[in-house]
């Protein structure tokens, strides 16, 4: 959808909605060390941050557990202070600010609700529409339109304990969304959902994005998310930014690989095909794995050509398994994942310099 | 049982790793210990041997119920609000299909916890009242293991009457406000506030005959050598018989809840 | 501080409401309420059943302090017990939520689950007080008539403060809850009974440390025509009101340099 700027640099003229220049996040951990001393030592969650969301944006923000995704979300809602660097979100210094951004701000953490727990899905709706000051007739429209969206009808009566964990999700996405938030950040919104309702909220996002032109920034382990959602993704391990590109570079860059799952009608012995190797035979099926970046149609239309096919399915490498390629084996780290100011433009896979990664 | 030991072991553990809880705890209990203490030693200058103790031994109950309260769960025990927690957003059905048994399940961890209590928040709190107070201890040695035996059946009825409050939270809307009720009602009628014996006419024949004084009254009995021989043997017998009623009522409460959680379906 | 009273009063309402709509559930826990918080008067009652006086206190004067102070403190916890939930909510990490919203967080706290079942210790220590004020004793002067409604407020202001300074140790001491209880129902119990029962450095502790005696002891001891404890003079009994505003500002900064430790380590 953002085919101008498909390395994630903001429209050209207006400035980016989020920016981040050298954030960091150093926490003081103690440990107990014997029964009863105590070690100090510092973690370093986020360690020098830099990169600019446009207006209109959505961008997927991927990485590891641990790796300082929830971290860098809480910093940009002002729920964190950074320990350093210069971070804007339109043109609020979150910390500084925090009560003033969150009206402009819509907030959803996969993991514990923003709803009120023991009250009806109603009645915090309710509660947003007042605090959040939103005019009697947009509060409507807003709250109509979730409700037929996000199937919400049948629920507004149920206290929020007793919903479902994806009944709950997309209450909570509705929430976040019913004063007109300028941004919306997800953490993790499809994490334990069906499939149903993955589809539903990934359906009600698109049409968010494309109709309202609200930017979403939202983290996720599950890479079909990132597909159907964001043109561009940022991946971040250790707390430093790795990677800030569209996916399909994702997959260049970090060499990482499809499996072609193939049943045949008998066993054979292992496929041979150019562009592919088989890694794995087990009586009639066979897995062959290639290059993510490829496209998967000539290799399926020559294995149905020269094979006896039964059934077939390609798996996507998953983020974890993408990482721990690009940086598990010891590979220099992605050109552009900034080090230094990165100016627009310079978030990309085209970037030419390769900044070294500073040790852990 | 062997389930059930491991269950308790896990509640013991578990409650040694709040180390701040406990801290926090052994403080409150302090400070309650000497509010407490004092207004009973302007009650015994006034009435020497009131209720049957002396100063010494009316400062000794006050440090015993101290010592006693969080190993009671007299002071509102989080398994009340764990178990009704569980039951408000249904996770209990997913306890009721277990293999193990719900009301030994939760017993055990209760168990655990006691033990940890009594070890943590029983003897700090008594150390500083017998260093601040001058308290009467036992004078036969035996006496403290008939006084372990007693608080053990405290427990237990205490639980039992814990469970049957976290039940009815299958019924009742205001969960936290039974757990309140329960509460306050058990301080009073344990004799936390003010020992049983203290208590006039029809009033004390009843609150030393509710289950409630198996919690504290008994064990401070014991504890305190008013109770030996077949008096002692009497008392075992009240708190036994409190907790077998208590725990069956428990049962039909829970069997009662476990239809209906089938009948709505989880 | 406006936009904390809204907010504070939207939510207080929207819990009023939700609780209205089951009437019957709601007039049983009222009812319960009211009962049980006096079950430490009846320990009172029960004590002069035996005795004539505590600590050289009446019947009447004891009364006179537990009614003060139960209102008092039945006034704070109703308007900011749930302030003490705090510890809680940092460990399973919902006071971030709390964070992301346009309203300052203690009027979200302390407004969350706002019960009105908890009017049953205001009305029960009001009870008790008014009765205490029909057996007394006492050359009524304008100043000691209005001491006693001033003494009220100013008591939950003093408790308040207790309770928000609380709440915000248990920012780092996320399991120190109890610690606070010992301040608030620990201090709460103390001012039922005079101070001639206590020993003199706990008395001048709540004179001089944590200002409770503030509460109702000092302003009541003048009402009584009695003594002020700790050797206060007899005019301190009209401090209070800015005894308790004073102790607002620390319990308000306390409040702030907990929230903000909070921001910069996330715990």
């Amino acid at each position: 959808m953002d085919d101008e700027h498909p390395d994630g640099t903001p429209p050209s003229g207006r400035p980016p909605l989020i920016h981040l220049h050298q954030v960091e996040k150093v926490f003081e951990v103690r440990r107990g060390a014997g029964l009863l001393r105590r070690e100090k030592h510092q973690v370093r969650a986020v360690d020098g941050i830099s990169f600019q969301v446009g207006r209109g944006e959505m961008v997927g923000y991927i990485g590891p557990n641990g790796a300082g995704k929830s971290t860098t979300i809480k910093m940009l809602t002002g729920i964190l202070t950074p320990s350093a660097g210069r971070l804007r979100v339109a043109g609020i210094d979150p910390s500084r600010e925090r009560t003033r951004l969150a009206s402009r701000i819509g907030v959803v953490f996969g993991q514990r609700t923003t709803l009120w727990w023991d009250l009806p899905l109603r009645d915090s709706y309710r509660l947003v529409h007042r605090m959040y000051r939103v005019p009697d007739a947009r509060f409507r429209e807003n709250l109509d339109r979730c409700v037929e969206l996000l199937d919400l009808g049948a629920l507004l009566d149920v206290p929020v304990r007793q919903l479902s964990l994806g009944q709950r999700m997309r209450g909570d996405i509705a929430a976040a969304l019913l004063h007109d938030p300028e941004v919306l950040y997800l953490d993790e919104p499809t994490i334990g959902l069906d499939v149903v309702s993955k589809a539903r909220v990934r359906g009600f996002l698109r049409d968010l994005n494309a109709e309202r032109g609200t930017t979403v920034l939202l983290t996720t382990h599950d890479l079909t998310d990132i597909e159907q959602l964001c043109s561009r993704v940022m991946v971040i391990d250790h707390g430093r930014l790795m990677y800030d590109g569209p996916l399909s570079g994702l997959h260049e860059v970090g060499e990482s690989e499809r499996t072609l799952v193939v049943d045949l009608e008998r066993e054979l012995p292992p496929i041979v095909l150019d562009g592919a190797r088989t890694v794995r035979v087990e009586g009639p099926r066979q897995w062959l794995v290639f290059p993510a970046a490829r496209s998967a149609a000539p290799l399926v239309a020559r294995l149905a050509a020269e094979y006896p096919l039964v059934d077939l399915s390609v798996r996507e490498p998953d983020i974890e398994a993408v990482i721990a390629r690009m940086y598990g084996e010891g590979q220099a780290p992605v050109p552009g994942a900034a080090d230094g100011p990165a100016g627009p433009g310079e978030a990309a896979v085209t970037g030419g310099e390769t900044p070294a990664r500073r040790p852990d | 049982m062997w389930l059930y030991a491991a269950v308790a072991a896990g509640g013991f553990r578990r409650h040694a790793t709040y180390r701040m809880a406990t801290v926090a705890g052994m403080f409150t209990n302090t400070v309650f210990g000497f509010i407490l203490a004092y207004t009973y030693v302007a009650l015994w200058d006034e009435r020497p041997h009131l209720g049957g103790y002396d100063m010494s031994e009316a400062l000794t109950y006050v440090w015993i119920g101290q010592a006693l309260l969080a190993t009671t769960g007299l002071m509102g025990s989080s398994f009340e609000e764990e178990l009704i927690e569980r039951i408000k957003t249904g996770d209990i059905a997913v306890d009721l299909y277990r293999p193990a048994d719900l009301q030994l399940w939760w017993l055990a961890a209760v168990y655990g916890r006691a033990a940890f209590q009594l070890l943590a928040r029983g003897v700090v709190p008594m150390a500083v009242g017998s260093l601040a107070f001058e308290l009467a201890l036992p004078r036969n040695p035996l006496t403290w293991a008939a006084f372990l035996l007693s608080v053990a059946l405290g427990v237990l009825v205490n639980f039992a009457i814990g469970y049957l409050v976290a039940l009815s939270a299958f019924w009742l809307l205001d969960g936290a406000g039974v757990v309140q009720v329960a509460w306050l009602s058990g301080l009073f009628f344990s004799g936390m506030l003010l020992p049983l014996t203290v208590f006039p006419g029809t009033l004390g024949e009843v609150a030393r005959a509710l289950p409630w004084s198996s919690a504290l009254q008994v064990p401070a009995d014991v504890f305190l050598e008013r109770r030996t021989g077949a008096r002692l043997a009497e008392a075992y017998a009240f708190q036994a018989g409190w907790a077998l009623v208590l725990l069956a009522g428990g049962r039909v409460l829970q069997a009662v809840a476990t239809r209906r959680v089938v009948v709505q379906g989880g | 501080m406006a936009d904390g009273l809204r907010a504070y009063a939207l939510i207080a309402a929207m819990w009023v409401r939700s609780t209205m709509t089951y009437r019957f559930s709601f007039a049983m826990t009222l009812l319960s309420n009211f009962v049980t918080t006096g079950l430490d008067f009846v320990v009172i009652l029960l004590m002069f059943g035996h005795v004539r006086g505590l600590g050289g206190f009446s019947f009447a004067e004891v009364a006179f302090l537990y009614g003060t102070t139960s209102t008092s403190f039945g006034l704070a916890d109703l308007l900011l017990g749930q302030v003490s939930r705090l510890g809680r909510r940092v460990r399973d990490g919902t006071l971030d939520t709390l964070l992301v919203r346009p309203a300052p967080v203690l009027a979200q706290v302390a407004a969350d689950r706002f019960a009105l079942r908890r009017l049953g210790r205001i009305t029960q220590g009001l009870v008790v007080l008014v009765w205490s004020l029909a057996l007394l004793d006492v050359a009524w002067t304008l100043p000691k008539v209005l001491l006693v409604p001033v003494m009220v407020v100013t008591g939950g202001v003093l408790f308040g403060s207790v309770m928000v300074a609380g709440a915000a140790f248990q920012i780092w001491a996320q399991d120190g809850a109890e610690v606070v209880n010992a301040f608030t129902y620990g201090g709460n119990t103390l001012l039922q009974y005079p101070p001639s029962v206590f020993a003199g450095e706990l008395v001048r502790g709540v004179v001089y440390v944590v200002p409770l005696a503030f509460v109702n002891w000092v302003p009541a001891l003048y009402v009584l025509g009695r003594a002020a404890p700790a050797g206060l003079p007899a005019w301190s009994a009209f401090l209070s009101p800015l005894v308790a505003a004073a102790l607002c500002v620390p319990a308000a900064l306390f409040w702030r340099a907990g929230l903000r430790a909070y921001r910069s380590t996330g715990s």
